[in-house]
């Protein structure tokens, strides 16, 4: 007679998407705990995960191949093998207890579920600024700034020269969600060489800044189309979905147009956030909402 | 049907925005992106499947642009002989239907 283990549950929320991941396995349980502290959620999940475990398997560079089979998504890698329902909220995955494979998992599961809302998951770090200017009002807490670029660009370089009144969403893995009045950035556990988990809120993004370091700080504009061949390069999506990627470049398009884009050439020391303070400073100046709530641009 | 006439037609597997005057593209298939220029853009709209390649160039490239018109053909057939290669536009010595795309 066989009898059925117990699924134990753990709820992880990230970037305001609460999904239940289940597990026979306490060991692996307790990884999930731990990995995820700080994003550990009580709301009622949106989706539901159940890991099946194998005991042996290999961490992988392999390509990731994320294709529909009827209604599922199926994300297939050497070292995972993923099956999500976005209309039933319920999938399944199949890997070894290695936190690498669990992270992708989830990163490339949420650029699914987050693009088919209009947003995105960005190769960027990004962090709370708040200009002292702003200490007289107590409800405003701040605007989020992005720093995007390939690896070596200066994501974690500029996330160890913040000081201690920046508040890091991430080193690594931006997580970007249309808003009211133009797009929230969540901070993210998926961490890049800082090895450490952002903090788990969340502001309207004040700017995106694509980083070159270079002799001395800078800032540059960006023409609309240089922007978005950028964005692009940086967006994280694996879908072979013509659906999907007609979503994408709307969402790409629409957040070209709504958050000014910059480029931030740098020269690796504090006095690039003095540059950024500076923006954050004059930013009601700048990019003041006109009656659509809608920034202009500069 | 005149001889050595070439017709192109925008692929169905791609997803296309215009933004501040140039075409974002990007194919569904393997997610590479492209962005064309003015010139590009309206040979990219143009690509009907029916209209030869000749008149777009003759009608939307020579009447818009001040270019030598052989030089903007020859542009052309470049520019649409790497966007094929991308699987972005089909090209065909026949007129194409809709359903080929």
């Amino acid at each position: 007679m066989t009898m059925a283990a117990t699924q134990k549950v753990t709820c992880v929320e990230i970037g305001g998407i609460p999904i239940a991941l289940s597990t026979c396995d306490d060991g692996f349980l307790g990884l999930l705990r731990q990995r995820y502290d700080g994003f550990l959620s009580t709301s009622r999940p949106e989706f539901e995960l159940e890991f099946d475990l194998i005991p042996t398997g290999r961490a992988s560079d392999d390509d990731v191949r994320v294709r529909r089979e009827g209604d599922d998504w199926l994300v297939e890698r050497g070292d995972f093998h993923a099956r999500l329902n976005p209309r039933t909220g319920r999938g399944s995955v199949r890997q070894t207890a290695n936190p690498y494979s669990l992270d992708s998992v989830l990163r490339i599961l949420h650029s699914l579920i987050v693009s088919e809302r209009g947003g995105f998951l960005l190769h960027a770090a990004s962090a709370i600024c708040r200009a002292p200017s702003a200490s007289f009002d107590a409800s405003f807490n701040g605007r989020a700034y992005l720093f995007s670029g390939v690896s070596g660009a200066g994501k974690t370089t500029m996330t160890r020269l913040a000081t201690a009144d920046i508040t890091l969403l991430t080193d690594e893995i931006s997580y970007l969600r249309p808003s009211a009045d133009g797009y929230s950035a969540f901070g993210t556990p998926f961490a890049g060489e800082l090895a450490k988990a952002g903090e788990n809120c969340t502001a309207p993004v004040a700017a995106l800044f694509f980083l070159d370091k270079g002799p001395e700080n800078r800032v540059d504009e960006l023409s609309p189309a240089e922007a978005i061949r950028r964005l692009m390069r940086n967006i994280l999506f694996f879908a072979e979905d013509h659906g999907l990627v007609e979503k994408l470049l709307a969402t790409a398009c629409d957040f070209v147009t709504r958050v000014p884009i910059r480029r931030l050439t740098f020269y690796p020391d504090a006095r690039v956030w003095d540059v950024v303070r500076n923006f954050e400073r004059n930013f009601d100046r700048d990019f003041a909402c006109n009656s659509q709530g809608v920034p202009e641009h500069a | 049907m005149p001889e050595n006439c070439t017709y192109i037609a925008r692929s169905s597997a791609i997803a296309a925005r215009a933004l501040a005057g140039e075409m974002m593209v990007m194919n569904s298939a393997d997610s590479t992106f492209f962005t064309l220029n003015e010139v590009a853009t309206a040979i990219f709209q143009a690509a009907d499947g029916r209209t030869p390649l000749r008149e777009i160039v003759r009608d939307r490239v020579c009447g818009q642009f001040d270019v030598d018109p052989e030089q903007a053909q020859a542009d052309a057939e470049q520019f649409v002989a790497e966007l094929s290669g991308h699987g972005i536009l089909l090209v065909s010595n026949q007129p194409l239907a809709p359903e080929a795309r």
